[in-house]
C-alpha cells in the first residue's frame, strides 16, 4: 500500500512528487503513457507568465505570481533551459487602452513587479518587428520561457532519484473508497494508497467524479502552434501577447527557451480529449492573427505545427485541495495557463495539504536538484575534446539539425526514467525537433535505441505500444504461392 | 590548427566528383569531410537504375555510381574522414569540425568547396492539418529504411508529392510487398521525370492524382488514413472534394531544401529561390574562395550533372589555391549579372568575371511552369545570342545552356535568359 | 483482331500520349500521337516486348549491414517483375559480398542473373 498515488505525470503531477519526495512516504506516480509529459505540459507556449492576466484573489493569481517568483533559482536547480526575457501585451485600438491599464492595475494588486505601459516607439526600441499598429503595450520584465519538457523532466528526476516509484503505460480505469484510503483500478491491476493526487489533467474531472458526488467538468480547450526554425530565432526578444478575451490569453509570438520561434494558440473547446490534432482553419488563424502584434513572420521558417489542449475548467481557476466526502483525495485540477508557471508552486501546495493529511516526517537524506543532460555545446573546446576522449559517443552528431551526439541521445536512455520511445528521447535531446523534423536522424536514433534498450526495430514506437514505426522486414509479406495473379497491372 | 589547400565538405556524388577534379588540377593537400559512416552520400540509399547515363554512357544504381567515383578517391589518394560533422565555417576558411576519433578540431584551407547536399522538406513546413502519429515518413527516411536496413515503414500506403523520390519509393514499396493506393501531387503537373511516371506508378497500376493534396491526417498513435481534396489554382483545398483512403503510412515527397545552414554562418549571400549559395562563373560564392555545387547550390534531377558541377568547382578551386595571391592582387575586370526573367526562376551562375570565365561556360536554370513550343532566349546587354526552340520545359527538368566568351565584352551590362512563348 | 494501346512516351518530359494499334501477333500496325522518331521506337518496343531492370535488397547476414542491393544485370520482360522479387525472397547472403556477386543465376526463369550491386563487409 502505497502513501500517496499521483495520477498523471504532467508538471503538477510531477511537480507534487518532487515536493512529497522529500519525506519519508511510499509514493507513486500513475501515468497511462510510457513516460512523463505526455498531455498538457507537452504542448504548451512553454511561457512562465508575470501574473498580471489573473483575477486578483484567485488561487490561480497566488499560485502563478509565486511560481514565476521561484522558477529563476528552481531552473538553476533542475537545470533547464529558462530565460527571463519579459512580456508585452500590445494594444491597437485606442478603445483598448483601458483594458491594457486595468491589466496594468491588476498585474499590480496580484503583486507583478516592474510591470509598465510602455508607448510605441519605447516599445519598438525593445522589438523591432512590432505591428506597425500598435500604439501601446504593457511590459512585464518578470515573464519568462522556459522548455516545458525539460521541466517535466526534471521534476520527475528528482522524484524518483528521492525513491518515488513511476508506472507507466498503467490507466486509471476506476477509483473505490476503502476504509483506510482508496483503491485504484487499473489496465494493469489495483493499487492500493492511503491517499490520491489527481493531477490527471484534462481528464481530472473523470477521475474526481469517480470519488465525489460534487461533479466537476473539464474541457479540452485545443490550441494550435506553430513552431518556426531558429534560423528566424531574431523576430523578438520577448513573449508577445495580444489583450486576453474571454477564450483565454489569445495568440502569442514567442521564442522558445531554446530560440525556436513559437505562434499560437488558438483555443476551441472540444468534448475529445484525445483530439491533439490541427486544422487548416486553425493554423489560417494562427497565421493571420500573429500579425496584429509583430510583422515580418517568415511563414517559410515554419518547420512544425501542432495542437495541445488545454485542461479547461467553466470558472477559469485552479481546483486544489482535499475533496469534500472524501477524505485523502486531493484535486490538482482545471490546471490550465498559468500552470506550467504557477506549477512550482502547485506542487508546493499539493504537497503542503498531502503532508496536512499524513504528518510524514523529513527524510534524512534527499536532493531537490539535478543535473540535465550534459549539453556538449556549452563546454569549451578543451573541455568538449577531453569528454570526448573519455566518451566517444560525445564526438558523433546524430541530429545534425540540433547538433545532439550520440553521447546525448545514451544520457537520455540510461538516465533515471529514461526515454523508451523516440517521442521521449526527442523531447529530453531535441534530437528531431530541428528543421528536418528527424528525416536524417530517425534511423539513426532507432539503431542506437536498438542497441541500448535491447529492442528490436518492431518494439520501437512513438509514444508506446500501437505507435510503433517499422511494421515488418522486406518482402515479409509477399505470398509466393498467390503468384503473379495477386499483382495487378502486371 | 591544421593547414589543408583544399577542404571538401561533403562527401556525396558533389564532394567526391569535386575532389577527384581538384586532386587532377593541382590541389595537393586536400580532404573530404563526410558526416555519415561512408562515402557516397544519398548514393547509397538509391538503389534504383538510372544513373551514369550522361557521366559513363551505362545505367547504373546508386551505389554502382558511388562506388566508381570513390574507388577514384582511394586511387588518387585523397583523404578523407567519415563520421565527421563540420560545426562551423568561418569566412576566413577556417572550417571546425568534430568526429569520436579526434574530438573537435579546425583546419585552415585555402580553399572550400561547399557540398552539403540537400534535405528534405518536412511536414510542418506544408502545415497539413491533422495528428501527428507514426507513420508519416519523408521519402527518403523510407527509402533509407527500406533499401539500408531492410525494414517496411508501413503496409498501406500513400504517397503526398510526386518528385522523383516518392516515384520511385512508390515502387519500392509496391515490390516488397506494401500496397500503394494512390500518389497525389499539388501542382497540376508531376515534378518528376516522365520515366518515373511509367515505370513506378503506371506500371504497378498506381493512381496519380494531380491538383490534389492531404487536408486531413488521421490515427493518434499510427496513421489510420488520409483525407485528400482536389485543390483549386491556387493550391486552395476545393470544399466537397474530400475523398478518405484508408493506409498505415503517408510518404511525403515534398520538395528538396539545398542545406546551407553552414554557409550562412560563414556569411555567404544566398538566393531566395533556390535557397543555394549564389556563385559566379568558377562556382564561387560570395565569399572569396569557397565554391560550391550539387545539391547545396541548387537541386539538380540527374546526378551526372552533380558530377558534372561539381568537377567544374573542384577544377576552379584548385586554379584559385594556385593563383591565389595573383588575384587577390591583380584586376578583377567586371562582374555581370546574370538576370532570370520571363518564366526563368534562376540562373546558376548569377554573375560571371569576364577576365576569368572560360571560352564556353554552362548556364543552368529552371523555368517556373509547363512550357510547350517555347524559346529560350538569352540576350548579351539587348542584343540576343542564343535563340532555341524546345518543346517541352517543365520545373521538374533542369535546362541548360552554353554562353560563349567571344559574345560579351566589357561593354556587356547584363546577361538576360528569358522564356519566350510562341504566339498561337 | 487490332487492339489500341495507350501509352506515356518516356523518352523526354513531353510525354507524349501515344496510341499502339498492336495485333494479336503482336504486330505493331499503326503508332500515333509521337512528336518524334523516339516515340514510335519506344511505342513499338513497349508493347510487343516491354522489359525492365530489378532493382531490390537481398538480406545478408554477418555483415555491417541486413540488406544488400541487388539488380537483375540486365531487364527482363515485365510481367517476370513480381516472379523475380519471389525468387529472391527468401534468399539469405552471407557477408562478405561483392559489388557484382551473382546472387540469383536465372531470375524468374529469365537467364538473367540478379547480382548484388554493393560491397557488404
Amino acid at each position: 500500500m502505497y502513501d500517496v498515488v499521483i495520477v498523471g505525470g504532467g508538471v503538477s503531477g510531477t511537480s507534487t512528487a518532487r515536493e512529497l519526495s522529500r519525506y519519508d512516504l511510499h509514493v507513486c506516480v500513475v501515468e497511462k503513457m510510457p513516460d512523463v509529459c505526455y498531455g498538457t505540459s507537452k504542448a504548451n507556449s512553454g511561457i512562465v507568465h508575470a501574473g498580471y492576466d489573473c483575477t486578483p484573489g484567485t488561487l490561480m493569481a497566488k499560485l502563478n505570481v509565486r511560481g514565476n517568483r521561484m522558477m529563476p533559482k528552481l531552473a538553476k536547480d533542475l537545470d533547464v533551459p529558462f530565460m527571463q526575457c519579459g512580456s508585452l501585451v500590445v494594444c491597437t485600438e485606442e478603445d483598448d487602452r483601458e483594458t491594457l491599464t486595468k491589466l496594468y492595475e491588476q498585474g499590480v494588486e496580484n503583486g507583478v513587479e516592474g510591470l509598465e505601459i510602455l508607448d510605441k516607439d519605447e516599445v519598438r526600441k525593445k522589438e523591432k518587428n512590432i505591428a506597425d499598429g500598435v500604439i501601446a503595450t504593457l511590459w512585464a520584465p518578470t515573464a519568462g520561457i522556459v522548455c516545458p519538457f525539460t521541466l517535466n523532466y526534471a521534476y520527475a528526476e528528482v522524484a524518483a532519484g528521492n525513491g518515488v516509484e513511476f508506472r507507466f503505460n498503467t490507466e486509471v480505469q476506476d477509483i473505490l473508497k476503502k476504509e483506510e484510503g482508496y483503491c485504484l483500478i487499473t489496465n494493469l491491476g489495483k493499487i492500493e494508497t492511503k491517499v490520491v493526487v489527481n493531477a490527471a489533467g484534462v481528464y481530472s474531472d473523470r477521475m474526481h467524479n469517480m470519488v465525489s458526488d460534487h461533479k466537476i467538468h473539464i474541457t479540452a480547450r485545443r490550441g494550435e502552434y506553430c513552431l518556426l526554425d531558429r534560423n528566424a530565432s531574431d523576430l523578438v526578444n520577448s513573449t508577445i501577447f495580444q489583450l486576453p478575451g474571454k477564450m483565454g490569453k489569445g495568440v502569442l509570438v514567442s521564442k522558445t527557451a531554446h530560440g525556436n520561434i513559437l505562434l499560437g494558440p488558438t483555443a476551441v473547446d472540444q468534448h475529445y480529449k484525445e483530439g491533439t490534432m490541427t486544422s487548416a482553419e486553425g493554423l489560417e488563424t494562427v497565421l493571420n492573427l500573429v500579425n496584429r502584434s509583430v510583422k515580418n513572420v517568415p511563414r517559410r521558417q515554419i518547420i512544425t505545427s501542432f495542437a495541445g489542449l488545454r485542461a479547461h475548467e467553466a470558472g477559469h481557476e485552479f481546483i486544489i485541495g482535499e475533496v469534500e466526502g472524501a477524505p485523502g483525495f486531493v484535486d490538482c485540477a482545471g490546471i490550465e495557463s498559468p500552470g506550467l508557471a504557477s506549477s512550482p508552486a502547485i506542487g508546493e501546495m499539493v504537497a503542503g495539504i498531502v503532508t496536512d493529511i499524513l504528518h510524514p516526517a523529513e527524510k534524512e537524506e534527499y536532493t531537490m536538484s539535478r543535473k540535465g543532460i550534459l549539453n556538449p555545446m556549452t563546454l569549451s573546446v578543451a573541455d568538449r575534446n577531453a569528454l570526448i576522449g573519455e566518451n566517444p559517443a560525445y564526438g558523433n552528431i546524430v541530429c545534425r539539425c540540433e547538433m545532439i551526439t550520440e553521447g546525448e541521445i545514451i544520457d537520455a536512455i540510461k538516465r533515471p526514467l529514461g526515454a523508451t520511445t523516440l517521442d521521449g528521447i526527442k523531447r529530453r535531446t531535441r534530437a528531431g525537433m530541428g528543421r528536418c523534423q528527424s528525416g536524417f536522424c530517425m534511423p539513426k536514433i532507432m539503431e542506437i535505441m536498438q542497441r541500448e534498450l535491447s529492442m528490436t526495430p518492431f518494439e520501437i514506437t512513438k509514444c508506446g505500444k500501437g505507435s510503433e514505426w517499422i511494421v515488418g522486414t522486406n518482402k515479409d509479406k509477399i505470398n509466393v504461392q498467390a503468384g503473379g495473379n495477386a499483382h495487378a497491372g502486371i | 590548427m591544421q593547414e589543408y589547400d583544399l577542404v571538401i565538405i561533403g562527401g556525396g556524388p558533389a564532394g567526391l566528383a569535386a575532389a577527384e577534379a581538384a586532386k587532377k588540377s593541382g590541389a595537393c593537400s586536400l580532404v573530404i569531410l563526410e558526416r555519415d559512416r561512408e562515402l557516397g552520400g544519398i548514393l547509397n540509399q538509391c538503389i534504383h537504375n538510372g544513373f551514369g547515363l550522361h557521366s559513363f554512357g551505362e545505367e547504373l544504381t546508386g551505389p554502382e555510381y558511388a562506388k566508381r567515383y570513390i574507388d577514384r578517391i582511394r586511387d588518387l589518394k585523397i583523404e578523407y574522414m567519415l563520421a565527421t560533422m563540420v560545426m562551423d565555417l568561418s569566412e576566413d576558411r577556417v572550417v571546425t569540425a568534430m568526429n569520436s576519433e579526434n574530438g573537435v578540431f579546425s583546419i585552415r584551407a585555402k580553399a572550400v568547396i561547399l557540398a552539403m547536399g540537400c534535405r528534405e522538406r518536412p511536414r510542418g513546413a506544408l502545415n497539413i492539418p491533422g495528428y501527428r502519429p507514426a507513420g508519416i515518413y519523408s521519402a527518403g527516411t523510407a527509402q533509407r529504411l527500406v533499401n539500408i536496413e531492410g525494414l517496411m515503414p508501413g503496409r498501406e500506403v500513400v504517397i503526398l508529392g510526386s518528385g522523383d523520390i516518392g516515384l520511385i519509393m512508390a515502387r519500392r514499396m509496391t515490390l516488397e510487398g506494401a500496397k500503394v493506393k494512390v500518389v497525389a501531387e499539388l501542382m497540376p503537373y508531376s515534378g518528376g521525370l516522365k520515366r518515373n511516371i511509367v515505370q513506378c506508378l503506371d506500371d504497378f497500376g498506381i493512381p496519380l492524382l494531380l491538383s490534389h493534396t492531404v487536408v486531413d491526417i488521421h490515427g493518434k498513435n499510427r496513421v489510420e488514413g488520409v483525407t485528400l481534396a482536389a485543390v483549386d489554382e491556387k493550391g486552395k483545398p476545393i470544399p466537397g472534394t474530400e475523398e478518405f483512403y484508408s493506409c498505415d503510412t503517408l510518404l511525403l515527397s515534398v520538395g528538396l531544401i539545398p542545406e546551407n545552414e553552414l554557409s550562412r554562418e560563414a556569411g555567404i549571400a544566398l538566393s531566395a529561390v533556390t535557397g543555394g549559395p549564389l556563385v559566379n562563373e568558377s562556382l564561387e560564392t560570395s565569399v572569396p574562395g569557397i565554391f560550391a555545387c550539387g545539391n547545396v547550390l541548387h537541386v539538380h534531377d540527374l546526378v551526372d550533372f552533380v558530377s558534372e558541377e561539381a568537377a567544374t568547382a573542384g577544377k576552379n578551386a584548385a586554379a584559385f589555391i594556385a593563383e591565389e595571391t595573383l588575384r587577390s592582387a591583380g584586376e578583377q575586370g567586371p562582374v555581370i549579372p546574370l538576370l532570370a526573367e520571363g518564366g526563368v526562376r534562376y540562373t546558376v551562375p548569377s554573375c560571371i568575371h569576364l577576365l576569368r570565365m572560360p571560352e564556353e561556360l554552362k548556364v543552368r536554370f529552371r523555368v517556373g511552369a509547363v512550357y510547350k513550343n517555347a524559346y529560350i532566349n538569352v540576350f548579351a546587354g539587348k542584343e540576343r545570342v542564343i535563340r532555341r526552340k524546345k518543346m517541352v520545359m517543365a520545373p521538374g527538368e533542369m535546362e541548360e545552356i552554353t554562353l560563349k566568351k567571344e559574345w560579351l565584352s566589357e561593354k556587356t551590362d547584363t546577361i538576360t535568359v528569358t522564356i519566350e512563348e510562341e504566339e498561337i | 483482331m487490332t487492339e489500341k494501346r495507350n501509352l506515356t512516351c518516356i523518352g523526354c518530359p513531353m510525354g507524349c500520349a501515344l496510341t499502339v494499334e498492336v495485333d494479336d501477333d503482336g504486330y505493331v500496325w499503326s503508332v500515333t500521337g509521337n512528336t518524334c522518331k523516339r516515340g514510335e521506337i519506344y511505342g513499338k518496343k513497349e508493347v510487343t516486348n516491354p522489359t525492365r531492370i530489378v532493382t531490390t535488397t537481398v538480406r545478408v547476414t554477418g555483415g555491417e549491414m541486413d540488406a544488400v542491393p541487388v539488380k537483375t544485370k540486365w531487364d527482363i520482360p515485365k510481367d517476370k517483375i513480381f516472379s523475380c522479387i519471389e525468387d529472391l525472397k527468401d534468399i539469405v547472403l552471407t557477408a562478405p559480398v561483392k559489388t557484382g556477386d551473382v546472387v540469383l543465376a536465372d531470375a524468374a526463369g529469365t537467364g538473367v542473373p540478379v547480382i548484388a550491386t554493393r560491397d557488404v563487409i
